[in-house]
């Protein structure tokens, strides 16, 4: 079966014919975290009070993607009033009803949070709380697979991929290379058989972006990756999941077959020759997988160990054939590209980084949660404005950006503009999007030692300097935590940073050192205080000495 | 006739223009021709350059993972593992600057806290890569802690035994034997500092189904890790000659 574009506008308009006398919505978040404290039961309850009160027909009651503050989940959000909803039970189910059309449950709203909804530009996140993850005619219904239409019928391949160069695309799997000439790269490998792998392994400690994605709106995920293997001339795409996120691997699965049904994905997509096909890979979650290498060594069935580059996946990747590799998000981006065209993108954000970035809120701020803000914003915004500050009015102390990669930002640079130069400028990164906010009560040689053991424990060991120079690292400062550091410790550690960071064999390797570069950097009277006065300053780590020494 | 050139993919490359087969490059000042298909190290041990490896073996696989072999590259970003980079026409290589062998000393320092390496009580002392290598590059002691976690010894081979103690993870031994004696008994178990070589699925060398008992996982192993039986401290000497053989006569075979 095949799907015309007439096809398309007649989903797209049964779905909002089926709205048409709806007078309310109510939008129930059903991703991990609201589901994790009973989202789903609070549907439900929703669903047969409706049915109970005879309102279904002009009440909805809708599981949709991540609404964004995951930490007073349960959240709703009603239309068209635009009033949210925190921390809803079962037991408020019927004053809720009740409420519909009046003044909103003033108990329940969220309204002092209204700066972190508004401060946001969403592009990727654009359909999150908005359409239901489960059903690809709600998708369509707001203008998907119309990209993928566009791309095959009115595009050639090369237009594609100038459209996608023009939008100044960066890859936001961390490194940012530019998407463009990844993608060109691809399209001009030797070979008939090429493949299209979106990463979704999201390794980091406290990144959840990928994850909300995938849970919230996975149709864009395969419109991305299918317009993609139209532009670099490939016809199987795998998805490589972490088997952590087993609600993200349902949905895929869900949306991969239902994308089957309606002919979106499969033989001659829209009456083209173009054929593709989706699978999904699952990770048993060693960080290294979402290295690019290691990440195809693992879909083989090998062990997941990264390999030298070049040769770069692009000329030698899955079973030793061309392959274009993108994060998740790089791959939600390129749907409203191709939409929208490159040049609506590239208005968005700086010079050199353009679009939107999606970043997960956590530590110590009040809004913790998903957030999507254009690249520019200043960190300050993001943690005061739609961080909602410190809890307990505590003293801002550094942000951490980049997971186990990347490095921790002090108070000096919170006017800084978020981008992929700045953060580079000041010793971090962009990484994935992990924002972890510290307060005067977070100790950073004991941030730097809880990253480092990370690096320790998830080093694959194939090459020397990361698998044992960072348990060295990992060992120094222990010690200095533990109050039996030496004043030799600081150059060590700072030789040992030097060596890991220069001969390792992949990125892990490579940046596993720059969360402790950047606080010897910025906080290293921190680390004499541990060692010369055996004290913490923060009052985090036990200094005593006996205690935790080994 | 002149033979029509492929691509490794089987694509007909144009050779009218920048027909690169043989190229010049530059290795330590020294002008030096190569061919496209050949590493910086390979060149480089052929104009009598030398540059220390651990996990590289003549007629193994390049795994490009001790780290030992980088140099610097003009216009590289980052220090090159000289293994697995190929030459490039113009390529200016420093193999030997204050740097990279500070470096390399440093690494191999790591690899000497990493595990037991007294050479006194060594079956291979006197004829081991990893002590040749300290006294190549000058490393006379260590400045970092020694992490030597308590290892194993599996002697229930008939004939070898293996000291986890004293293996350095080159996956030399792997690699004879998945690709020369193509049993693949040995691989990697567990990650980072927990890495360890294993025979069959984590079982005793001696209950091995797979294992041929060819012995040449011993003969490469460039340390004492792997050893005959009945050798006491400094009589293991290894024989390494078959490799580059068997690798000839393969080639010839195939032609
Ligand atoms: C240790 C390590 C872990 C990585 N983990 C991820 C990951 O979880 N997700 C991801 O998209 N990219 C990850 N990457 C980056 C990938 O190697 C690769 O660059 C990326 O998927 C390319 O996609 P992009 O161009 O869209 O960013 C990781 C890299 C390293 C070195
Ligand atoms: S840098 Fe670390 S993770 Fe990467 S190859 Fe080396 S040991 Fe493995
Ligand atoms: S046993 Fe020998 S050859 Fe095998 S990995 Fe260890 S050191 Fe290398
Ligand atoms: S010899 Fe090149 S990395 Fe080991």
């Amino acid at each position: 079966m095949t799907l015309t574009f007439e096809d398309l506008q007649q989903i797209a308009k049964i779905e909002k014919d089926k709205q048409e006398g709806i007078k309310y919505q109510i939008n129930v978040c059903v991703a991990a975290g609201c589901l994790s404290c009973q989202s789903g039961v609070v549907k439900e309850s929703l669903e047969r009070e409706v049915n109970r009160r005879g309102l279904e027909n002009w009440t909805r009651v809708k599981g949709v993607g991540c609404l964004g503050l995951c930490a007073v989940g349960p959240l709703l959000y009603l239309e068209p009033d635009g009033v949210y909803y925190q921390g809803v039970q079962v037991s408020d189910v019927s004053e809720i009803l009740d409420s519909l059309g009046g003044s909103p449950v003033s108990r329940l709203d969220c309204s002092s949070h209204l700066p972190f909804f508004k401060r946001q530009q969403k592009i990727v996140l654009e359909n999150c709380g908005k359409v239901d993850p489960e059903s690809i005619e709600d998708y369509i219904a707001e203008g998907g697979y119309q990209a993928l239409y566009t791309a095959l019928r009115a595009m050639t391949p090369n237009e594609v991929i100038d459209d996608v160069a023009t939008s100044g695309l960066r890859g936001r799997g961390g490194a940012g290379f530019p998407t463009g000439l990844k993608w060109t790269a691809v399209s001009k490998a030797f070979n008939k058989t090429k493949f299209v792998i979106c990463n979704a392994d999201e390794g980091d400690p406290g990144a959840f972006m990928d994850r909300s994605v995938l849970e919230s709106d996975p149709h864009r995920v395969i419109e991305g990756m299918a317009i993609a293997g139209a532009a670099v001339g490939a016809t199987n795409g795998f998805i490589y999941v972490r088997a952590e996120y087993p609600l993200a691997v349902r949905r895929l699965r869900h949306a991969i077959a239902q994308a089957e049904r309606l002919g979106v994905l499969g033989k001659n997509v829209f009456n083209t020759t173009f054929d593709f096909e989706i699978k999904v890979r699952l990770g048993a979650g060693a960080f290294v997988c979402g290295e690019e290498t290691a990440l195809i060594a693992s879909i083989e069935g090998r062990r997941g160990t990264p390999r030298p580059r070049p040769p770069f996946p692009a000329e030698f990747g899955l079973w030793g054939f061309p392959t274009l590799i993108n994060n998740v998000e790089t791959f939600a981006n390129i749907p409203p590209i191709i939409r929208n065209g490159g040049d609506w993108f590239a208005e968005i954000g700086t010079e050199k980084s353009k679009g939107t970035k999606v970043f997960a809120l956590a530590g110590r701020v009040n809004n913790t949660g998903l957030i999507e803000v254009p690249m520019g914003t200043p960190l300050r915004d993001i943690v005061f404005d739609i961080g909602g500050g410190i809890p307990e009015n505590r003293r801002f102390k550094a942000v951490q950006t980049g997971g186990p990669s990347g490095g921790c930002i002090p108070e000096q640079f919170l006017d800084m503009p978020v981008d992929y130069e700045s953060l580079a400028k000041v010793g971090s990164i962009m990484g994935s999007g992990g924002l972890i906010i510290m307060d005067e009560t977070s100790c950073m040689v004991d941030v730097a030692k809880f990253f480092m053991e990370f690096c320790m424990s998830e080093s694959c060991g194939k090459c020397v300097p990361c698998r044992v120079g960072t348990t060295q690292i990992y060992n120094l400062l222990s010690s200095i935590t533990n109050g039996t550091g030496k004043s030799a410790d600081i150059p060590n550690l700072e030789e040992l940073c030097d060596l890991v960071k220069n001969t390792s064999l992949c990125g892990l390797g490579q940046t596993s050192p720059n969360p402790v570069m950047s606080t010897l950097r910025y906080f290293r009277d921190e680390y004499e205080a541990h060692i010369h006065d055996k004290t913490c300053p923060a009052g985090a780590c036990n200094c005593g000495g006996s205690k935790e020494a080994k | 006739m002149t033979e029509q050139r492929l691509h490794p993919r089987g694509k007909p490359l144009r050779t009218d223009v920048n027909p690169v087969r043989l190229l010049m490059c530059k290795i330590d000042g020294k002008d030096i021709s190569a061919r496209e298909d050949e590493t910086i190290l390979s060149v480089a041990r052929q104009n009598g350059i030398n540059i220390p490896t651990l996990c590289h073996l003549d007629g193994l696989s390049e795994r490009g993972a001790c780290r030992l072999c980088i140099v610097e590259v003009k216009g590289a970003p980052r220090l090159l593992p000289s293994c697995v980079t190929l030459v490039r026409q113009d390529m200016e290589v420093t193999t030997n600057s204050e740097r990279v062998t500070a470096y390399r000393r440093k690494i191999l320092e790591l690899l000497f806290t990493e595990r037991n390496h007294v050479c006194s009580v060594c079956v291979s002392n006197g004829q081991c890569e990893l002590q040749a290598l300290s006294v190549e590059l000058g490393m006379s002691h260590v400045h970092f802690d020694y992490i030597y976690p308590r290892h194993s010894i599996d002697a229930t081979h008939s004939r070898f035994s293996v000291d986890h103690n004293r293996c350095v993870l080159c996956a030399r031994c792997i690699r004879v034997c998945d690709e020369v004696e193509g049993a693949h008994v040995m691989d990697v178990m567990g990650r980072g500092i927990t890495a360890k070589v294993i025979t069959d699925l984590s079982q005793p060398w001696g209950d091995s189904e797979t294992c041929t008992g060819c012995g040449k996982c011993v003969h490469v192993c460039p340390t004492g890790a792997l050893s005959e039986k009945g050798k006491s401290v400094a009589e293991m000497t290894k024989r390494r000659q078959f490799l580059p053989y068997l690798q000839l006569m393969r080639k010839e075979g195939q032609k």
